[in-house]
């Protein structure tokens, strides 16, 4: 009998490929205040993630290559938008993510400096934002996201490595009833 | 009092809480719990965040006034364009903390929102003189924490 590699054996710890960095969070932050970017930047800095921020939701499109132009391999793990910003605002923003096929995946979060917009929470969660975050936003707002975030990738990372461990474990009985 | 006493003790031995218990009775009301916030993301990495962030609040700032005071001197008052202006404004008043300044914002917006002239100009000569005076002191504050 040939030797049948034990599921143990297989070094399958090592293939996260499909799960891009599960270190730093990329974030693509996206406001048309200079003051907000700057101070949003450091929040996310603060809670070690990898920041982008554009001054507009167009650039937004354009650096995730929703534009027509073919990015490259881009890995976001969360995106952060001002609600209103002149051109497209962050709800048409959120829509358009939401509309592609290799970006709705992506939780989309709201911000606003709005204190009357309880229409505007709704309406944003009704089309799929993650939350929505009133200005000036807080750290413990950011390090909340971050911990739900990587606890979902955890948590989806588990379930992948368990599925595989089942798929090994049911090959390796195959092969031993074969008795190959 | 007991408070007084343990501020004081710690305050032999960090600088830091002098300058901030003085800063709070010179600021008197012109910065509010936003600029704490802002002050708690330096480090020394990055010892002058918070400078930095007031630097690109003054530049945009500067371009508001300076946006709105064009505006208001065409004699005729386009309350949609001068309330998007002073939506911009009072939003970096808020990031920054400027809680006089933004208290003048908002109520400029109010009286752009029923239409109110008179308002808006008497409103805006205060914003003027609040958003000066905050620069001074901030620019005092930086001085002396160097």
């Amino acid at each position: 009998m040939a030797e049948v590699m034990r599921p143990e054996k297989l070094d399958m710890s090592n293939d996260t490929s499909s799960l891009g960095s599960p270190e730093l969070l990329h974030v693509l932050a996206a406001d048309d205040s200079i003051v907000d970017r700057k101070f949003i930047e450091r929040l996310l800095r603060v809670s070690s993630c990898k920041v982008t921020v554009v001054d507009s939701a167009t650039r937004a499109l354009q650096y995730l290559g929703l534009d027509g132009n073919h990015s490259f391999d881009l890995k976001i793990n969360l995106i952060m938008t001002d609600y209103s910003m002149p051109g497209m605002t962050g709800y048409e923003l959120l829509k358009k993510i939401k509309e592609s096929s290799a970006f709705r995946e992506i939780p989309v979060v709201i911000m606003s400096s709005e204190k009357s917009c309880l229409v505007l929470i709704g309406i944003c969660l009704e089309e799929g934002a993650e939350d929505f975050l009133l200005k000036p936003v807080k750290l413990a707002d950011v390090k909340r996201l971050r911990d739900s975030l990587l606890k979902a990738d955890e948590i989806a990372f588990k379930n992948i490595m368990h599925k595989r461990e089942l798929q090994a474990n049911d090959i390796y009985s195959q092969l031993k009833r074969a008795k190959i | 009092m007991q408070r007084q006493v343990a501020l004081i003790k710690q305050s032999l031995f960090d600088q830091k809480i002098i300058i901030r218990t003085q800063m709070e009775k010179y600021m008197q009301g012109y910065l509010d719990e936003q600029f704490v916030e802002l002050e708690e993301l330096q480090d020394d990495a990055n010892p002058n965040f918070v400078e930095e962030v007031a630097t690109l609040y003054f530049k945009d700032s500067a371009r508001l006034i300076s946006n709105i005071e064009q505006a208001l001197e065409r004699g005729s008052f386009d309350f949609n364009r001068l309330d998007n202006y002073m939506h911009q404004f009072k939003g970096s008043s808020t990031s920054i903390g400027a809680s006089k300044v933004k208290t003048e914002c908002t109520m400029f917006r109010e009286y752009c929102r029923v239409g109110n002239a008179e308002g808006c100009l008497r409103t805006f000569k205060q914003l003027k003189k609040e958003h000066a005076t905050l620069r001074k002191k901030l620019e005092q504050y930086f001085q002396a924490s160097k």
